[in-house]
């Protein structure tokens, strides 16, 4: 069923283009913040970054040695549920494969955790094959404390409340656990090319 | 953490405009009938879907302004001069349009007689509401409900506004409605002028002490700002709440 609206239709200056999954916007040069609570400030001393199971703690690293790991340089397009998205938007940052490498696993989902509580739950799969990121760079300079800083998550395929702010733990389950969003009526999984925006979509 | 969200496809709805009115220079009311609606929580949101007679779709969300006592579903609609959507819907929506709506979206901005009367020892924890301009929309909700359903819960709105004839729904704000204008004030205006600070905070809402929850709605500056000024003044981050719109790039 589609509702025509007599008089709208696509303005000057805005050409379709393939790069927009369906239902969003570019929103150029800007950059929206999100987040369902304040923004945290905990000292760089105190942010670790760890990798845990179900019960243990498997692999830890200090803002310092995660500092010291392999960065990537990346340009990718992120997509917000909210409706923005945002092209060629530049990042370095540690694969979750690097961070994944010497943990022997059969988990299948993660649950991200954040500073301040925020969880989003991920596919194992999602993570690794060189889809994913923990992030502390964004254009150039030190990722702001609002945009998730000092590190995020970047799984830029999924909408982006899957990239998980101020980004402290991946825990690796063998099963699957929603997360914050997703108790609250959001897409289970999150696909914006597929509009995934809420659960059943 | 709430793990009660009701996950339940929303599907897309026609919504039928029965009013299209200006509230402020700058802010619609749209009044839209909507069979099907499920109805809401105070907070929650709708997506609007609008396609073009070429094709072209575009989708924003707005925040519901009415209460779920009343059957029609209102939206203030701020008019962004270089959005595509809101300048629709201020300047060109007419009574007896149709376009989609689905809802309601959001289950952690809310508030509720219901859940409320559910949970004893959080309903003593008073409710403290802060906007920013067109970011009152979600408050006005809220307030409704509380006081058609003679709420005890105590609840406060500190509202920031550009000016006096730009405060929204003036009909249902009472006493516990303190409102800043920030640009200019008119004469004998009785209320507070100025940004919201650390000082207007301390003086107009609830203190640490009375461990209240906390929402801010407005544009992301407003937000980060209060956020990070309550949680200075000693309030608990995670009794926090932020809904933001506006952005630093194109709005709805």
């Amino acid at each position: 069923m589609s509702v025509l609206s007599r008089g709208f239709g696509r303005g000057r200056g805005r050409p379709a283009d393939d790069r927009l999954p369906p239902g969003q916007y570019d929103v150029g040069s800007g950059f929206p913040v999100l987040s369902a609570g304040p923004t945290p400030h905990t000292p760089l001393a105190q942010c670790d970054l760890t990798v845990h199971d179900e019960t243990d703690a498997l692999r830890r690293w200090s803002w310092e040695e995660f500092r010291a790991l392999p960065h990537e340089a990346l340009t990718v397009d992120i997509h917000c549920v909210t409706k923005w998205s945002k092209f060629d938007s530049r990042w370095e940052g540690v694969a979750v494969d690097r961070l994944l490498q010497d943990v022997p696993t059969t988990a299948t989902h993660v649950l991200a955790g954040s500073d301040g509580g925020y969880t989003t739950n991920l596919p194992l799969e999602d993570l690794t094959g060189g889809r994913a990121w923990v992030v502390d760079t964004y254009a150039g300079e030190p990722l702001p404390p609002e945009h998730g800083g000092p590190a995020r998550l970047l799984v830029p395929h999924l909408y982006f409340w899957k990239s998980a702010k101020w980004l402290r733990r991946l825990t690796l389950l063998h099963h699957d656990e929603p997360g914050f969003w997703e108790t609250f009526g959001y897409h289970n999984y999150g696909d914006p090319w597929r509009e995934q925006r809420y659960s059943g979509d | 953490m709430a793990r009660a969200a009701v996950q339940r496809r929303l599907n897309w709805l026609r919504a039928r405009v029965l009013d299209n009115r200006m509230e402020t220079p700058r802010v619609h009311r749209l009044v839209l009938d909507v069979p099907g609606w499920s109805g809401h929580l105070p907070g929650q949101h709708v997506d609007v879907r609008l396609t073009g007679e070429d094709g072209y779709v575009a989708e924003r969300s707005y925040s519901l302004a009415s209460p779920p006592e009343v059957p029609q579903l209102h939206l203030l609609v701020e008019r962004l001069d270089d959005g595509e959507v809101s300048p629709y819907l201020t300047d060109e929506v007419r009574s007896d349009d149709v376009f989609e709506l689905r809802g309601p979206i959001g289950g952690y901005f809310v508030w509720s007689v219901s859940a409320d009367r559910t949970d004893r020892d959080t309903a003593r924890r008073p409710v403290q509401l802060v906007a920013g301009g067109a970011g009152v929309s979600p408050f006005v909700a809220m307030l409704d409900h509380h006081r058609r359903l003679d709420s005890p819960t105590r609840m406060q709105l500190l509202y920031s506004a550009r000016c006096e004839q730009e405060v929204l729904a003036r009909d249902v704000l009472g006493p516990e409605t303190t409102i800043t204008l920030t640009r200019e004030a008119p004469a004998g205006w009785r209320g507070e002028t100025g940004r919201i600070d650390a000082g207007m905070l301390q003086r107009r809402t609830f203190g640490p002490a009375e461990r209240p929850r906390t929402f801010v709605c407005g544009p992301t500056v407003f937000a980060e700002a209060m956020a990070t000024t309550l949680v200075d003044l000693g309030h608990d981050p995670s009794a926090i709440r932020i809904e933001r719109f506006g952005s630093t790039g194109e709005p709805s």
